[in-house]
C-alpha cells in the first residue's frame, strides 16, 4: 500500500547520498526513522538489519513474511528478527511493494544465472561482506535481505522472477527502528537484470530523531 | 562510455535477461524418472527415525542420497544444508528460487549454496511442495499458534544442532521446509494448500558435495491443526553415479553452470 510521510528533510539529523553501486551502514537508535529515497527510480536497495547490541540477532525475511501472511514488504510490515522480536516497522512507502525472497546478487550466482563471463562484476554480496567486515562480521552473517524498490512477483504456480521496477524518481520508504539496530545497505550494482533498470543510480538516506 | 553506447549495452543486457527468463519459465520439470519407492536393502547406509518435535544432523558424502520419508503425513520437515568441509558455505534460499525462476521446488531441481554451487539435487519428490519462503517454527510461532512457546520448534532445533557442530546462531540461515504446500494467491497472500496429504511421501536429496544436513521435524508454522508432529525416517543410501543426461544436471542452463562450479571443487 502506498503511503506518504510528513517528515521534513530540513529536520533530519542525517542526510547522505549513497553513490551508485556502493555500500552504506549506520546504527539507528530505537525510535529513530530512516528514509531511503530512490532518487532516479528503479533502483534496488538491498538492506539488512542487526540488533546493535547482539549482532547474532538479525533480520529474518522468512519470519517477517510468514507473520504478515503475504509475500511483499510495504507500509505496516513489521520486520522481525531471527529471535522473533520486532526490529523495525515500515511507516511510509510511496512505491507500494518490495521483495524480501530473492536475496542479494553475487559474483557466484552471476556465473550461474548469466554465464561464467559475468563473475568479475560488482555485486551486493561483495558490498555486504565488506560493510559487515567493518562491524566485525563475516559472510556467515549474511541472510536473506530486503530488496527495497525491487519487483519480484511470486505467482500461484510458484513462478518467481525479477521484473521491471515500479519505483519512480523520488519514491521512498520509511522505517521506524523498534530497537537499536545496525542497518546495512548495498546500493545494488547489478546490470544483468532489470532490478536497476540496467543502470545503477544513487540513493539518499535520511534519519530523523523523534 | 558515451550515452549511446551505454544505452545499446543496456538494451543488449535486457535482451539477454528476457531470453533467460523466457527459457527459465518454459522449462518446468516434466514427468522425470525418480527413484524406487522401496530401496534395495544393500544400498542403505544408515537409517534414523526422528520423533515428532526433534531434530538430528547427518554427514552425507558426495554421491550418497538422503531420503526423508514421511509415513504419517506430518505437516512439514525443515532442513538446512552446509558444505561439510566449509560450513560457511550453506543453503541459500534466495538464490535457489531466483536462479531456477521458481519457488515451487521439486523433482529435477537443485538446492544452491551461497557460492553458486549445487549442494544437492532433488532426484525424487513424491509430494511436490517444499517451502523456501516462509521458514520453520519458532517459540514465537508456537506461542501464536498453540499458545505455548515451550513446544519443541525448528529455530531451537537448528540452534542446538549448530552448537553440536561448533557453529552458532549466525550459522542458522533461512531454511527449506519439505512436505509444506505453502502457495501464494494472486495478491501474494500465503496459504496452506491441502490438496492431498503427504502420507508415505518422500524426498530424495543427492549430495553433490560432502554435506552436513540438519533435519528438524516440527510442523510448519502455516500448517493447520494441533501440535501433533509424527515421526519421520531419514535414510542415507548409496545412489548411482549421475548419467550423462542426468535431469538435475542438465535440465537448465543454470543447473549446468551450477554443476560446473560444483565439479570444479573436485577437479
Amino acid at each position: 500500500m502506498t503511503t506518504t510521510s510528513t517528515l521534513d528533510p530540513q529536520d533530519a539529523i542525517y542526510d547522505f547520498t549513497v553513490p551508485s553501486r556502493r555500500p552504506w551502514s549506520r546504527v539507528l537508535r530505537k525510535g529513530q526513522i530512516l528514509r531511503i529515497v530512490d532518487l532516479e527510480g528503479q533502483q534496488a536497495v538491498d538492506t539488512l538489519f542487526y540488533n546493535a547490541h547482539d549482532k547474532q540477532e538479525r533480520y529474518s525475511a522468512q519470519d517477517t513474511i510468514r507473520a504478515q501472511g503475504s509475500a511483499y514488504i510495504s507500509t505496516g510490515t513489521k520486520l522481525l528478527s531471527s529471535e522473533g522480536n520486532l526490529m523495525a516497522t515500515v511507516i511510509a512507502d510511496t512505491a507500494g511493494f518490495h521483495d524480501t525472497s530473492a536475496g542479494a546478487c553475487s559474483a557466484e550466482s552471476n556465473t550461474v544465472r548469466f554465464g561464467h563471463d559475468k563473475k568479475f562484476m560488482h555485486s551486493c554480496r561483495d558490498n555486504f561482506v565488506l560493510e559487515l567486515a567493518r562491524h566485525g562480521m563475516t559472510k556467515r552473517d549474511l541472510v536473506s535481505n530486503i530488496n527495497f524498490f525491487m519487483n519480484v512477483p511470486v505467482e500461484p504456480d510458484g513462478a518467481l522472477a525479477i521484473v521491471d521496477g515500479v519505483s519512480k524518481p523520488g519514491d521512498y520508504v520509511e522505517l521506524r527502528a523498534e530497537m537499536d539496530i545496525l542497518c546495512v545497505i548495498s546500493n545494488c550494482p547489478q546490470i544483468n537484470n532489470p532490478c536497476n533498470g540496467f543502470n545503477p543510480t544513487p540513493i539518499r538516506t535520511l534519519i530523523w530523531s523523534q | 562510455m558515451n550515452d549511446q553506447t551505454a544505452t545499446e549495452k543496456a538494451l543488449a543486457e535486457k535482451e539477454l535477461y528476457d531470453t533467460l527468463h523466457k527459457q527459465g519459465r518454459s522449462r518446468r520439470p516434466a514427468d522425470l524418472p525418480g527413484n524406487p519407492a522401496t530401496l534395495p536393502a544393500g544400498l542403505i547406509v544408515k537409517t534414523e527415525t526422528i520423533p515428532g518435535g526433534w531434530g538430528s544432523s547427518f554427514i552425507v558424502p558426495r554421491g550418497q542420497t538422503v531420503r526423508i520419508s514421511n509415513p504419517g503425513a506430518t505437516p512439514g520437515v525443515s532442513i538446512l544444508l552446509y558444505n561439510a568441509k566449509d560450513p560457511t558455505e550453506r543453503f541459500n534460499a534466495g538464490d535457489t528460487v531466483k536462479v531456477q525462476w521458481s519457488a515451487r521446488l521439486g523433482k529435477g531441481m537443485v538446492l544452491f549454496s551461497d557460492m553458486g554451487r549445487v549442494l544437492a539435487s532433488i532426484t525424487d519428490d513424491s509430494f511436490g511442495f517444499n517451502d523456501a519462503l516462509t521458514g520453520g517454527s519458532s517459540p514465537l510461532t508456537n506461542a501464536e499458534k498453540y499458545g505455548d512457546a515451550t513446544l519443541r520448534n525448528t529455530r531451537e532445533n537448528f540452534v542446538l544442532l549448530a552448537a553440536k557442530h561448533g557453529l552458532g546462531r549466525a550459522d542458522v540461515p533461512p531454511c527449506l521446509t519439505l512436505f509444506a504446500p505453502v502457495v501464494v494467491d494472486e495478491a501474494g497472500k500465503f496459504f496452506w494448500s491441502e490438496k492431498s496429504p503427504a502420507s508415505d511421501a518422500y524426498v530424495d536429496l543427492r549430495a553433490e558435495m560432502d554435506l552436513l544436513i540438519f533435519v528438524s521435524n516440527c510442523p510448519h508454522p502455516l500448517s493447520p491443526g494441533d501440535y501433533a508432529p509424527k515421526p519421520v525416517d531419514v535414510l542415507l543410501w548409496q545412489s548411482p553415479a549421475p548419467a550423462e543426461d542426468d535431469p538435475c544436471r542438465t535440465l537448465t542452463e543454470e543447473a549446468r553452470r551450477g554443476f560446473d562450479n560444483t565439479d570444479a571443487l573436485f577437479a
